[in-house]
């Protein structure tokens, strides 16, 4: 008998018997929808708000971030008029925001510290984090792995609202008298034990938010190790989902250390003990009553022992979309799939061991810097293997140049300044000088914002056709990408120029009051005007979010002709609960594009059975208990 | 003539939450090649987080003990009532001994023994919260309250986050005992299975307590 020939249904690839098996089982379920369409409609709440399907819990978190990123996003235009125009009131909304805060229009110095250490809570745990991990993560993780939902589903829903509350609580403390944390996003006491209760309120939303961050990443590791489909063996893993596994492991070991420094401060504000606070201190001329003995750095070792991981947990996932969207769009496999593995992993595992290098000046000694400094020089060495491979494989390639694949373009020379400016800062004798200037500020935005942002961007234009069935326009798109670029850049790279000539950062004038920042002082007002340009920038990319998901171009189900499982084994929009009508099956890598083997297509998706044996995993996987290996001759 | 393997997919019926809970594989059954089912990995994971909040925790007392002023910490074994913190470490080593049981007797298919087993844990658990409690009364008698000083803080920390696991603890064996164990009709394995998964839990907050006991009444 020969080989069984194969037939097409929608995207997926199968045997003629298992097709006709497949349909029948389709129309058994439309029959059977269209019996229930009354009765057993879950509820809107069940549905909606308290679903346990990860593809919406993605959405909810995709949703969400993305308002807290635009959110962040406008504190940060405030500060920039007030860094641009010191002492002059803020034109149209200054008298808006109240008089404790900005009396007459002019904005106070403590309402500006109050937006500074926010900015940075919301971009970092309330935007970045949840939808590089929380939206796209859930989303995608399971689809690409072959799996029916998240290993815990309503671990999954918890942890999305323990997040919201988190970020309702970050909001609230706007509003409690002295206002939000104003002590910096890094909140170093002893500032923060002393400072106004929207500290105190602050850590209450970090618990919340460390509290979500530990279900989910407990979750995915879950997920990812036991939930693969057949045949979908480690090395075969799409490079997105290695980067979320390293990214969980972050999440779960560095996050409760600064889970126990909350707790402590917590304690330091309410209990009133002294875990962060030195004998004999005196403030404003008042000694303090606090029994003393405390150690302020001791809070800067434990919030760095989460916030340099947490410095990978932003940029990783970010790498994994890139590399999806590059693979795809270059049309053949990575260029050094198993170094990014290897990599990446290593990059997490040493990821543990530099955070002091934030501490330099602090001193701790030089013999502690030294180690410091050391690993964070072999920290860069991942980095730049990640970054090479995914340049390397453009090497050659016919480039799709789609609106996912400019964004993701951008992000390797972007990513790269944010990078290797990050050097400098790694060695103490350069900190010196560096330190707390505004260097420091345009080296981890350039990572952070046109890196990690741009992979967010790119990621969704790329994923929006499977979530919602519909494309976004590419002129908008384009229009959006050229606009961000260019206004972003001039926002990030003067600071550059003003940190080398010693400018420091958190100035509530911008450095008027220096006589070394005046030479580069004009460059505010060109940085403000390049950050409302960005805002501007934004509007294509709103409008058409929401226009195509009710009115754009309807397409297929794998429009990008991808070969990972999302896109090959479930319709777009995918199934409202559960994920594949037939399980799937993993034959080969993740990147197969034009391969040489096979010529009908330029791809060769992974769960395509060319009659090839899966592999040599085991045979459990999806096809657990009814599932049977058939025997044929 | 070839001979080879065809798969025949699972088909699932995917629209039916409504009706039915999807059905995530391994939530009962270990994968074979992990040996593991969803929950035992779970668990181990959130152990490992553990480890570095109690880690923390432990690191900052070692940071704080060996910065503070020579002289000035405190004798524990003076001031802590080392006695009744020694009885509390055999109740608690003692009812990790029982949640074993338990588990062994559910995996033998004896409810009743299981569930007497994990009450008699949930007693010892509660004897130890008692115990504490007392021995937190006898230190605000004497004004030792946590801002009196770095030893009462991470002393009330420490014990403070180990007796709230404790509680965790109690409340979990409670459920399971209760309308948890309705689960035993429909699925055995499962409800054995999160007993062992509890069992896990228990003893590492056993072991929390093993090295607090010595580092805090002690040393």
């Amino acid at each position: 008998m020969p080989p069984q020939r194969q037939v097409r249904v929608g995207n997926q690839w199968m045997r003629a018997r298992d097709a006709h098996k497949a349909l029948e089982e389709a129309l058994r379920v439309m029959k059977e929808e269209e019996g229930h369409a009354s009765g057993h409609h879950q509820s809107f709440i069940s549905k909606y708000v308290f679903s346990v399907d990860h593809k919406w819990i993605g959405i909810q978190y995709g949703f969400t971030a993305l308002c807290f990123l635009l959110l962040g996003f406008s504190l940060m235009l405030l500060m920039r008029w007030q860094l641009a125009y010191p002492g002059k009131p803020i034109p149209f909304i200054g008298n808006l925001l109240g008089a404790a805060n900005a009396p007459g229009g002019i904005m106070l110095p403590e309402f500006y510290n109050q937006l500074g250490a926010m900015h940075g809570t919301i971009m970092v745990f309330l935007a970045i984090v949840p939808l590089a991990v929380g939206a796209f993560g859930n989303y995608l993780v399971p689809l690409q792995i072959g799996a029916p939902d998240m290993a815990f589903p309503k671990l999954n829903m918890l942890s999305y609202w323990m997040y919201l509350p988190g970020g309702l609580i970050m909001l609230a403390s706007f509003f409690v008298p002295g206002g939000a944390a104003n002590s910096g996003w890094t909140s170093y006491p002893p500032l923060s034990i002393i400072a106004s209760h929207g500290q105190t309120v602050w850590i209450i939303g970090m618990i919340f938010l460390i509290t979500s961050s530990l279900l989910g990443s407990v979750n995915f590791i879950v997920t990812i190790v036991q939930l693969r489909a057949k045949g979908l063996t480690w090395m075969r893993l799409p490079f997105f989902v290695w980067a979320q596994l390293v990214t969980s492991f972050l999440l779960l070991l560095a996050f409760p250390p600064l889970e126990a420094a909350a707790v402590m401060q917590l304690m330091d504000r309410v209990v009133g003990t002294s875990f962060f606070m030195p004998s004999g201190l005196v403030v404003s001329g008042q000694a303090l009553t606090y029994a003393g003995g405390g150690n302020p750095l001791m809070w800067q070792h434990l919030f760095w022992f989460l916030a340099h991981p947490e410095v990978y947990v932003l940029i990783l996932p970010g790498m994994g979309i890139i590399a999806e969207v590059i693979a795809n769009n270059t049309r053949k496999p990575l260029w050094g799939y198993k170094s990014l593995v290897f990599a990446s992993v290593f990059l997490g595992f040493m990821s543990f061991v530099v955070w002091a290098h934030h501490m330099f000046l602090t001193g701790m000694g030089t013999m502690i810097s030294a180690f410091f400094q050391t690993t964070t020089m072999i920290i860069s060495i991942p980095s730049v293997i990640i970054l090479t491979a995914l340049i390397i494989s453009l090497w050659g390639a016919s480039i799709r140049f789609t609106v996912p694949m400019l964004f993701a373009l951008a992000f390797l020379p972007m990513f790269g300044i944010g990078g290797l400016t990050g050097l400098p800062l790694g060695l103490a004798a350069a900190d010196i000088h560096l330190h707390d200037t505004y260097y420091v500020i345009g080296h981890f935005h350039y990572v952070v914002a046109p890196g990690t942002i741009f992979a967010m961007f790119a990621g969704i234009y790329y994923w929006f056709p499977k979530i919602t069935g519909r494309q976004m326009n590419e002129r908008l798109g384009k229009l959006h990408f050229w606009g961000s670029l260019i206004a972003i850049n001039g926002v990030f790279f003067p600071m550059f120029i003003q940190g080398l000539a010693g400018v420091s950062r958190r100035l509530y004038d911008g450095g008027a009051q220096y006589e070394h920042a005046k030479p580069v002082l004009h460059l505010n007002e060109f940085m403000s005007i390049a950050a409302w340009l960005l805002l501007l920038a934004q509007v294509p990319f709103i409008v058409n979010f929401f226009w195509t998901i009710f009115k754009g171009q309807r397409v297929g189900s794998n429009v990008w002709q991808a070969t990972t499982l999302e896109w090959a084994a479930t319709t777009s929009p995918p199934l409202a609960h559960g994920n594949f009508h037939v399980t799937p099956v993993v034959y080969r890598g993740p990147y197969e594009y034009s391969s040489p083997s096979y010529d009908v297509e330029d791809y060769l998706p992974q769960n395509y059975d060319t009659g090839e044996d899966p592999g040599p995993t085991h045979g459990g996987g999806m096809l657990h208990g009814e599932a049977v290996a058939q025997k044929e001759s | 003539m070839t001979t080879h393997d065809v798969h025949v997919p699972t088909l699932h019926a995917a629209h039916d939450a409504g009706h039915h809970e999807i059905e995530i594989p391994h939530t009962v059954h270990p994968r074979p090649d992990t040996g593991l089912y969803n929950g035992k990995l779970g668990i181990w994971l959130f152990l490992a987080s553990e480890v570095m909040l109690f880690g923390a925790m432990f690191s900052a007392l070692v940071l704080i003990r060996t910065s503070a002023a020579p002289g000035s910490w405190p004798k524990a074994w003076d001031i802590l009532n080392w006695p009744l913190a020694t009885v509390n470490t055999f109740v608690l080593i003692g009812s990790s001994v029982t949640v074993v049981l338990a588990w062994a007797n559910l995996r033998l298919g004896d409810l009743k023994k299981g569930k007497l087993y994990l009450f008699i844990t949930l007693l010892c658990g509660l004897a130890f919260m008692v115990i504490k409690s007392y021995e937190y009364y006898e230190k605000f008698q004497h004004g030792y309250l946590p801002s009196k000083g770095n030893f009462f803080a991470t002393y009330f920390l420490l014990t403070g986050l180990h007796g709230l696991h404790v509680l965790g603890g109690m409340v979990v064996f409670a459920y399971l005992i209760g309308p948890g164990a309705k689960m035993w009709e429909k699925a055995r394995d499962q409800y054995t299975n999160r007993v062992e998964v509890t069992g896990l839990y228990w003893h590492f907050v056993d072991l929390v307590w093993i090295f607090l006991f010595p580092v805090l009444y002690l040393l």
